[in-house]
């Protein structure tokens, strides 16, 4: 097992900001920790990075002990902190440099893990880091998570803040790092990643609601699922919910994910009621369970 | 930045070292002669003549002087009585009345030793020629000192000041800069960054800290070159010691900023903190005030104040030539402050949360 946690809780004055989680990610896995704003995720990474001691429960990474091997896993991970965290006043080319020199290798030993990455902030690498874009930022942060070859990578959400085009890039540059045999162990608050992990975490509130695949974790969505849609968003989502048989109603992109408290549910029903409260345009099409749904619903 | 950290010092020394004197002069000086004799008027040439005063005005009355006082407009009244002359060359003596403004304590002291002196030196001469040869069953007697000033002969604020800002400016930048430095870190998020690295605690410090241990020493540098070249101060002693001792105290200084910066989490807190240390230990370092003129419990805590040291050593070897050997009870009190509050310092700082 690369990372192995067992029983991890750790509370900050009065708030208890993970309870007892427990889970182990497989050595060259993607794992995600999918949840919302202040579920636990920093936490969680900074107690497997040995910056902060869990009250209970213990926890290993490739095989070190997170307390008492935290020399060996320091030399042995990346981490990527949710918040750039650069020398701002070096260069691109500086920044690699120095935590090349720091973990005690070269750019060029391991160059190649990274060039894929670099290539792409190699045209500015005499730049420095603080006047880099968002997305540049990311790329640059990488590259120096990488430079010693890490065999577990910590990315704590590297998404958020990024625009969609460098979101999507960033995540084909993780599968090609997975695939040369690096695990790694992402959060994420955006649901529509999580469909990019080999297996995700559910999290909310300090616990796990759910360990599964993305493919897995939507067939625990327990009803089906309908897209309706009308002229009026507004009127149709209140209209949904006085609905007597309504069992969940979420916005979705154009549509409101519907689902029917009775198993034998007949469209057209629905279609008349909705009809009657004056809505145009009606659309009633069955749809899969997203993780989004999925996660709603676990989170009740 | 680094322009900045060597200009603004420099001008401060400039500035400072012509500007922190204990040298009162320009006193806005009035007088009611109320006797208009040759004598009276003699006295008043005496003042005339002297470069503290500024003889501004002469009043009719006292009252008047009086609201010139209130005004702010004078610092000092003589007034002299009717019959001054008289009273001086027949009973051989008379009163003169002396009103100094003593809003500012320091400066109301200085002008009233000027004051007598100028008097007691009109009075010798005025006993001189009033002396008949009847009196001499009373022989004129009188005993005079003459001061000697060792080490700086002509009393030279200069000379005595130029020293201690140095001291003062090496210690604000090495304290401010290095106390804020980790902290920095701390803010913008690196310091979390560095924490996952194998790299060693004294490293890190190490690395952060020696920049400013150099700087210290190219501050020492310069200060001293202008000192020499625009304040011609003195300097007596082996420019070795000087710097061997300044770089035992930087270590001192550099400690307690990683001090500060253990134990703050924004640079605005590690600036009050660091604020609050160098305020004392620049009034209490027996630079503007002798340390002797303290009370007892204050001169036990100068005891605790690096700048204290690093004063006495630069003083003791510009102006009077001191060697190692006889700065060395400093230099190990210093030594020994160094190694316990880096030690300190060390034991506080935690790579992890």
């Amino acid at each position: 097992m690369s990372i192995e946690v067992k029983h991890i809780s750790k509370s900050f004055k009065d708030v208890n900001a993970l309870k007892d989680i427990s889970f182990s990610v497989k050595e060259g896995e993607l794992f995600g920790i999918i949840g919302p704003d202040g579920a636990g995720k920093t936490t969680l990474f900074r107690i497997l990075t040995t910056l902060l001691i869990a009250d209970s429960g213990s926890a290993s990474v490739s095989n070190f002990d997170v307390v008492n091997n935290y020399k060996d896993i320091r030399k042995s991970v990346g981490y990527m902190p949710g918040k750039f965290s650069l020398y701002q006043d070096l260069t691109v080319a500086e920044n690699l440099e120095f935590f090349a020199t720091i973990f005690g290798t070269t750019i060029e030993e391991n160059y190649e893990l990274i060039k894929d990455i670099y290539v792409q902030i190699e045209p500015f690498k005499n730049r420095k880091a603080g006047d880099l874009s968002g997305g540049m930022k990311q790329k640059l942060a990488l590259s120096c998570a990488l430079i010693h070859k890490p065999e577990v990578l910590f990315l704590d959400e590297p998404t958020t803040g990024v625009d969609p085009v460098s979101r999507k890039e960033f995540w084909e540059m993780l599968k090609r790092l997975q695939q040369k045999g690096i695990t790694i162990l992402v959060s994420t608050p955006y649901m529509d990643e999580a469909a990019l992990c080999d297996r995700i975490a559910l999290i909310q509130d300090g616990e796990i609601l759910e360990i599964e695949s993305p493919e897995a974790i939507v067939l625990k969505y327990p009803k089906k699922i309908y897209d309706v849609g009308a002229s009026e968003m507004y009127l149709l989502i209140e209209s949904l919910k006085e609905y007597t048989h309504s069992y969940s109603v979420y916005p979705f992109g154009e549509f409101v994910h519907y689902s029917d408290k009775r198993e034998s549910f007949d469209p057209k029903e629905l279609q008349d009621f909705l009809e009657s409260k004056g809505l145009k345009e009606i659309t009633i099409a069955a749809t899969k369970a997203t993780i989004e749904d999925t996660f709603m619903e676990l989170a009740k | 930045m680094l322009p900045l950290i060597f200009v603004l010092p420099l001008i401060q020394l400039i500035v400072l070292s012509n500007a922190a004197t204990f040298e009162v002069k320009n006193i806005a000086f009035s007088y009611v002669d109320n006797d208009k004799t040759p004598y009276s008027r003699g006295l008043i040439e005496k003042f005339e003549a002297s470069t503290f005063f500024n003889v501004l005005t002469s009043f009719p009355s006292q009252e008047i002087a009086n609201s010139a006082m209130l005004r702010g407009e004078v610092d000092v009244i003589l007034e002299i009585p009717l019959h001054f002359e008289r009273d001086l060359s027949k009973e051989k003596k008379t009163e003169l009345l002396v009103i100094i403004n003593a809003i500012d304590g320091a400066a109301a002291g200085v002008e009233n030793v000027y004051i007598n002196q100028i008097i007691q030196g009109f009075n010798k001469n005025a006993q001189a020629s009033l002396i008949k040869p009847s009196d001499l069953k009373y022989p004129y007697k009188s005993i005079t000192s003459i001061p000697s000033f060792w080490f700086n002969e002509t009393l030279n604020y200069k000379t005595f000041m130029v020293p201690g800002i140095l001291v003062l400016l090496v210690t604000m930048i090495t304290l401010f800069l290095s106390g804020m430095n980790i902290v920095r870190e701390k803010e913008i998020g690196t310091l979390e960054q560095m924490n996952v690295t194998p790299i060693k605690k004294h490293q890190f410090i190490i690395g952060k800290l020696f920049p400013f241990w150099v700087l210290g020493m190219g501050l020492l540098t310069i200060g001293l070159i202008i000192g020499k070249a625009i304040f011609n101060v003195p300097m007596l002693g082996s420019i070795g010691v000087m710097y061997f001792y300044t770089s035992i105290y930087i270590l001192v200084i550099l400690g307690m900023g990683l001090f500060i910066s253990n134990f703050t989490d924004t640079q605005q807190q590690a600036m009050f903190i660091a604020w609050f240390f160098v305020v004392i230990f620049i009034l209490m370092s027996g630079l503007f005030t002798p340390i002797e003129s303290m009370p007892k419990w204050a001169q036990i805590i100068t005891e605790f104040n690096p700048i204290k040291y690093f004063v006495e050593v630069m003083r003791m070897v510009m102006l009077k030539g001191s060697s190692l050997a006889d700065i060395a009870p400093l230099l190990i009190k210093t030594l020994i402050y160094a190694l316990i509050i880096n030690g300190l310092a060390i034991w506080s700082y935690k790579k992890t949360s």
